[in-house]
């Protein structure tokens, strides 16, 4: 079998928090993601699904157990991984294109042709290629997001990180935001580990789904999602969908409840 | 048509209007003008004085103002940045600081007069030491205001630290820097002034310690309504600069 693209083997972190008391926020975390595999982790706010995602980006150092990525041990941030944010966290006196161009202004002082050419063809891919003389603040919310999908996609990275991408968005601005990314990890598949706490989201994007209990964060179950690609809005009209949603749901309840 | 005049006619109106009373009420009560000249008083004296003269003592004040402004700029933005940059540094000097800025400048005016001597240096001085704190401070606050995550964002792409500063903590700063910038360059005027006081031959402070040592009242009101202008004047300034230059750090409508 080849090697997974993101592996992590028994993952601990722990904190300590000001007042000098240990806080374990993972623990024993297991899991790996074949290539262009879509893993979604879900789980209750607080869970270190968050620390995973910095784990593997190289942002931060496990405290306990391997994290690997291509079968090379994760020591310090990488640039062939593409990060979107919950906020867009835009540049807001750049503009649109030249926010998408950004890394490689960031990375290297310069930005060539090329870059730029890439840049808008990003830019029409998330459907704003009219925009790229915009500023940050006059889009919307989703448009800004897009725009941070397209500037996480500069550098084609192999993987793509997402932490909570659309929670910050309207409940229909949301809906089609997946769609979007559904159809745009069609035409160019990556390898994709994505936190979300929408257990609809989750089944719609992903290939498995994660599902972590809190405090410490653990592994409490991995869900393979049958639905067939290219998926759509029809996806969730499958019966199976609310049925699969349901047992989620009573997965990430049955232990708070405990 | 409401919203026009609130905007432009009222204040100008209001103005008239004060000056107006100013002048009815102290022509009523037969206010002796070393007591509270009239505005036509101030106007006459402000006329009875060479245009070169005024000029000469506004460049002088003019010219403290500008250069403690700008060296206090020139001090305050990388001080700000090395604040940011070492949690070492950050405790020892901030403490210093705020020592500094706890002392009060006009105690303090007379000592730095006899230390530095009483040229341009010691008036330059007193001007930045009232205008350089609140510029760390907020240049500071503004450089820890970037959201993590294009900190996280610039150490996945391991930019150099130069970068990171000069592409995302700087100009995210920006609006925080120009509300100090805002405020310092009114605070420069008074150091300048403060500083006029204690040790001077020249300038609009001075003058005004002059003539109200003679009883020339309406010529010291004449030169504070001059100082009172150059005030305001620098204010837009760095009001215009900042809609022109930096239109994107202003909050939404403004512009």
């Amino acid at each position: 079998m080849a090697v997974p693209v993101i592996s992590l083997d028994d993952v601990g972190q722990s904190f300590v928090s000001r007042d000098g008391q240990r806080l374990e926020a993972l623990a024993g975390i297991a899991l790996s993601v074949e290539r262009h595999e879509f893993v979604a982790i879900i789980g209750p706010s607080g869970c270190g699904k968050s620390t995973i995602l910095r784990q593997v980006a190289g942002l931060l150092r496990p405290t306990a157990g391997v994290v690997a990525v291509n079968g090379l041990q994760v020591s310090e941030p990488r640039d062939d991984i593409g990060l979107v944010f919950q906020r867009p966290t835009l540049l807001p006196w750049l503009r649109v294109l030249d926010n998408v161009t950004f890394p490689m202004k960031h990375k290297t002082g310069r930005v060539d042709d090329a870059c730029r050419a890439r840049a808008r063809a990003l830019l029409a891919k998330v459907g704003l290629a009219d925009f790229e003389s915009r500023r940050p603040d006059e889009l919307s919310g989703g448009m800004q997001q897009r725009v941070a999908i397209a500037r996480a996609l500069l550098q084609d990275p192999d993987i793509l990180l997402m932490d909570e991408p659309f929670s910050a968005l309207d409940a229909l601005t949301r809906d089609e935001m997946a769609l979007e990314l559904l159809r745009i990890m069609d035409e160019t598949p990556k390898t994709v580990l994505f936190v979300t706490h929408s257990i609809p989201e989750a089944l719609l994007l992903a290939d498995r789904i994660v599902v972590m209990t809190a405090r410490p964060g653990r592994v409490r179950e991995v869900m393979d999602v049958p639905f067939a690609r290219p998926r759509g809005l029809a996806t969730m009209e499958d019966p199976q969908f609310n049925h699969l949603a349901n047992e989620i749901r009573q997965q990430v309840f049955s232990r708070r409840v405990a | 048509m409401g919203a026009r005049f609130a905007d432009s006619v009222a204040p100008a109106a209001t103005f008239v209007v004060i000056v107006l009373l100013w002048e009815g009420l102290c022509r009523v009560f037969a206010v002796p003008s070393f007591v509270l000249p009239r505005p036509s008083d101030i106007v006459i004296a402000a006329g009875a004085v060479e245009w070169s003269q005024w000029l000469g003592h506004l460049w002088a004040t003019l010219q403290i103002v500008l250069i403690g402004y700008f060296l206090s700029i020139a001090i305050s933005i990388p001080l700000a940045i090395v604040l940011t940059n070492s949690r070492l540094l950050s405790r020892t000097i901030v403490p210093m600081l705020v020592i500094v800025q706890s002392t009060p400048i006009v105690a303090i005016a007379p000592i730095i007069v006899v230390t530095l001597g009483a040229e341009m240096l010691p008036r330059v001085v007193i001007t930045c030491l009232i205008t350089f704190f609140p510029l760390v401070v907020s240049t500071t606050t503004g450089l820890r205001a970037t959201p993590e995550e294009l900190i996280e964002l610039s150490r996945s792409l391991r930019a150099p630290r130069v970068r990171e500063f000069m592409q995302i903590r700087l100009p995210y700063a920006v609006p925080y820097i120009f509300s100090a910038l805002k405020v310092c360059v009114t605070l420069a005027v008074i150091g300048a002034v403060v500083a006029e006081f204690v040790a001077a031959q020249r300038g609009l402070g001075y003058l005004i310690l002059y003539d109200t040592s003679l009883f020339k009242v309406p010529q010291a009101f004449a030169a504070l309504v001059i100082l009172v202008g150059v005030s305001l004047l620098l204010y837009r300034l760095v009001v215009w600069v900042e809609r022109r230059f930096f239109p994107w750090a202003l909050p939404r409508g403004v512009s």
